[in-house]
């Protein structure tokens, strides 16, 4: 009898430290950043689109003289510290011909997703390689986007 | 058949003696039961539970921790200069600190109060009182950083305070060291004091966002006020402040106030003043004292002397203040979630009397008085007194509530928490605090909703808790779990300064409101430059003005020449980045005054006075980038006189480098 006490006991012991021991070593849980799957084996991940926000972009023939220079006062402020208008790197590739070598919707949803596209595209990975600085997000608004984007066009010669 | 029953025996003997063995506190003395790691573990990348708001104490500055972690989240400069925040550095933070004694550059913060309504913390502010120089402070929880600070005249040792209404329609700030008023004559003996020494009361109101402004302040005899908390539900217009020294002793306190067996808890009908001041029976008293105040648009701070204060003199008023006896140089002054008790903490008792509000007013309407004191009526000990929880330890200091119908108590000498239940005044459980508590905290433990989780002691005391760092070591704060029967010890952590009160509150009604960056078109400060085609270089007269930028990872302009010797030198920078958690710094070599720290979207200055001839570098102190370390550039200092034109430019020469080379 008594030693199904002292048994008994013993295990109790050995329960409450079990628990003990899965605390420390449960797992840490899943991180809080949000999705890290990346581009390379996702076959609906559009390069050319990017990831974000802008799906269709309406682009008219000619330039959008307002909007150009909507985009031109945020250039102002905030591209301007890294972007040159010409061909010129400065911290970041220089803007002369962007609108050629990027879609409307890929540059848009760069300059307002900035850090998951540096996380999962591939043509923004591989302009950080050779900046090595990582484009900062300017929270642009989506019409500042968009203005920047006609500014850009307007720099490119659109009239 | 007999060794085959021993067997698994030893086996379960040895599974056992390892179990225990894993079981076994690290340290003898901690008392740490299983399960107490996993109760304060929160994993990497995971949110705490609580905001935590501790006092810094002599620090003068308020810090951040996460509970139950008990991660330091954050260090909010309030009344002391911050080099980690450039707070008290720059010209925009400088005039934070301002007072009627000029700029003050340390104080000592003793407690924190969250902003409430309907008596629950609504998450808007929290107050902080600077203890030497008597002021209080308003903290804003949407950029955990100072907002408002105002100075109370007539006052030293602002130690009552903040401690605010149900509504947060005033804020509170009882002087602990009496002394002649601001507008009499002050040059008087010492051993006036009884004569001459008076103790005020200022109520601080607080507008819709925020604003303080000194409503009224009652003068009081001059005893030393200790603590004090606001009534709650229908004890709603009544404030409550211990107090000591009512021997009024200027000497020797240690001996000479602890005279009396018992000391007081003032109760004072505060809507009755606020009646009596708008029927215009306040006297205008002038005085000198400072309000400042930071302006989240200009980021730039004013300080504005102010002349005026409105005083009620406590003794012209029979129905505004009442004094209850209360044991032994009583210290905190504590009002469970119903309003009904009033606990009262005498620092050398070794019991805890409760009052009843009910009590109380039926006293006060039968003028059940034992004389008065210094023209204010005494209510009779027993006509107010609930009752007294016998033997609950040595030394009570401070009570919160768990709105489970118990309390908790801090006990300095007899170094312990202290549960016990307010209805039956019985002692529930009791934990030993490693060493000598003084505050604790109960999440929402001071309103009508605490959230009962946590019980969190901060100790005056470290010891051998922590190794050893020299003659002084951080203080130690205690976390205890009490959502069972008994309170269990499951964190030590070290915090900054000395805490003294602090406050809990659940992280939900504060961290979704947390301002990410300034949106630099709004930034209204006069030297802003919104964009490198701003940045620029100014003369006016002996005075320097530079508009320059800071991005990842440069700044414009970086070259800059034509300073001479006898200019000031003024470096507005504009953090260009609108991005959470990019903040720049700014250092220049030499500078006396410090550097800058600057968030994302603000412009902050750093004046600076070039002592010699040379090329001074300056650079960013606060990693940005992979190419921080080349975010510097150079500054030039001419002599005095000297014919170099002023020049600045970023990315090129000016001049061009060739037409110098010659020299």
């Amino acid at each position: 009898m008594k030693k199904i006490i002292v048994t008994g006991l013993m295990a109790a012991l050995v329960i409450a430290c079990g628990s003990n021991n899965s605390g420390e070593n449960q797992a840490p849980s899943s991180p809080a950043s949000s999705d890290q799957s990346s581009s390379s084996g996702n076959p609906s991940y559009d390069p050319n689109r990017g990831a974000g926000k802008f799906t269709k972009v309406e682009i008219s023939a000619s330039l959008d003289a307002a909007k150009a220079e909507a985009g031109s006062k945020v250039y102002s402020v905030k591209c301007s510290a890294c972007h040159k208008l010409t061909d010129e790197k400065l911290v970041g590739p220089g803007w002369k011909g962007v609108t050629s070598r990027h879609s409307a919707e890929w540059i848009m949803n760069f300059a307002t997703n900035t850090d998951e596209m540096l996380t999962k595209d591939p043509k923004a990975q591989a302009q950080l390689e050779i900046c090595l600085v990582r484009m900062p997000n300017q929270n642009l608004t989506d019409d500042d986007a968009r203005n920047v984007y006609e500014f850009m066009r307007k720099n490119d010669g659109i009239k | 058949m007999k060794k085959n029953q021993v067997l698994p025996l030893y086996v379960l003997a040895a599974v056992v003696l390892l179990g225990t063995y894993s079981c076994k506190p690290r340290n003898a003395g901690s008392a740490v039961t299983s399960g107490a790691a996993e109760k304060a573990y929160v994993a990497p990348g995971k949110y705490d539970e609580f905001y935590n708001f501790v006092s810094g104490g002599f620090s003068g500055q308020m810090s951040v921790y996460g509970i139950p972690s008990g991660r330091l989240l954050r260090v909010i400069p309030v009344f002391s200069v911050d080099p980690e925040k450039g707070y008290g550095y720059s010209e925009e933070t400088k005039p934070m600190l301002n007072t009627s004694h000029g700029f003050v550059p340390w104080d000592d913060l003793h407690h924190t109060e969250l902003s409430q309504t309907n008596g629950e913390i609504d998450g808007r502010w929290v107050f902080g009182n600077a203890n030497n120089t008597p002021r209080v402070a308003r903290l804003d929880l949407t950029t955990f950083s100072t907002a408002e600070i105002i100075e109370l005249p007539n006052s030293a040792g602002n130690h009552s305070s903040p401690f605010i209404t149900e509504n947060t329609e005033y804020v509170v700030a009882g002087t602990r060291f009496s002394v002649p008023p601001d507008n009499v004559n002050g040059d008087v003996p010492i051993n006036t004091y009884k004569k001459n020494f008076k103790g005020y009361l200022s109520f601080i109101s607080i507008g819709k966002e925020g604003q303080m402004d000194i409503a009224f302040q009652i003068q009081c005899p001059g005893v030393d006020f200790d603590l004090s908390h606001a009534g709650k539900a229908k004890s709603h217009d009544w404030f409550f402040f211990t107090c000591y020294n009512s021997e009024r002793a200027n000497t020797l306190l240690e001996v000479n106030a602890s005279q009396k067996d018992k000391d007081f808890i003032l109760a004072l009908n505060w809507k009755k003043a606020e009646e009596y001041v708008k029927a215009g029976k306040g006297k205008k008293v002038a005085v000198k004292y400072a309000h400042n105040v930071y302006n989240e648009k200009t980021h730039t701070a004013t300080s504005e002397i102010r002349n005026e204060v409105t005083v009620l003199d406590s003794k012209d008023f029979s129905d505004l203040c009442y004094f209850i006896p209360c044991p032994k140089s009583p210290h905190g002054c504590d009002v469970d979630p119903t309003g009904e008790y009033i606990v009262g903490s005498g620092k050398l008792a070794a019991l805890i009397p409760v009052f009843s509000f009910d009590k109380l007013q039926k006293a006060i309407a039968n003028k059940e008085f034992d004389g008065n004191y210094e023209g204010i009526p005494v209510v009779k000990y027993e006509s107010a007194l609930y009752g007294e929880v016998q033997k609950p330890g040595l030394g009570p200091l401070h009570t919160e509530f768990d709105g489970k119908g118990n309390a908790i108590t801090s006990f300095f000498v007899s170094s312990e928490l202290v549960k016990w239940n307010i209805k039956d005044l019985k002692v529930l459980d009791r934990v030993p605090t490693y060493y000598s508590v003084g505050h604790l905290c109960i999440p929402g433990g001071d309103t009508r909703k605490p959230n009962a989780k946590y019980v969190i002691a901060y100790n005056k005391i470290t010891k051998d808790r922590y190794l050893p760092t020299g003659p002084e070591l951080a203080q130690s704060a205690q976390l205890f779990d009490i959502t069972g029967d008994k309170m269990q010890l499951i964190l030590d952590f070290p915090t900054i300064g000395e805490p003294h009160y602090a406050q809990a509150v659940s992280a939900d009604l504060i961290k979704s409101k947390s301002v990410k960056f300034f949106n630099i078109n709004d930034n209204a400060n006069p030297y802003v430059s919104k964009g490198e085609p701003e940045a620029k270089v100014v003369r006016e007269g002996n005075k320097v003005h530079v508009y320059i930028t800071s991005i990842r990872s440069h700044f414009n302009p970086d070259n800059i020449e034509g300073i001479k010797i006898g200019d000031e030198v003024y470096f507005h920078v504009t953090n260009l980045e609108q991005d959470w958690d990019i903040p720049h710094g700014f250092a220049v070599k030499g500078a006396p005054n410090g550097e800058l720290l600057i968030m994302p979207g603000s412009t902050q200055t750093l004046k600076w006075v070039p002592d010699r001839v040379g090329i001074f570098p300056f650079y960013c102190t606060d990693f940005c980038s992979a190419l921080h370390q080349e975010m510097q550039g150079y500054a030039r200092v001419s002599p005095a006189g000297s014919t170099v034109p002023l020049m600045f430019s970023t990315g090129k020469n000016l001049p061009p480098s060739d037409s110098t080379s010659a020299k």
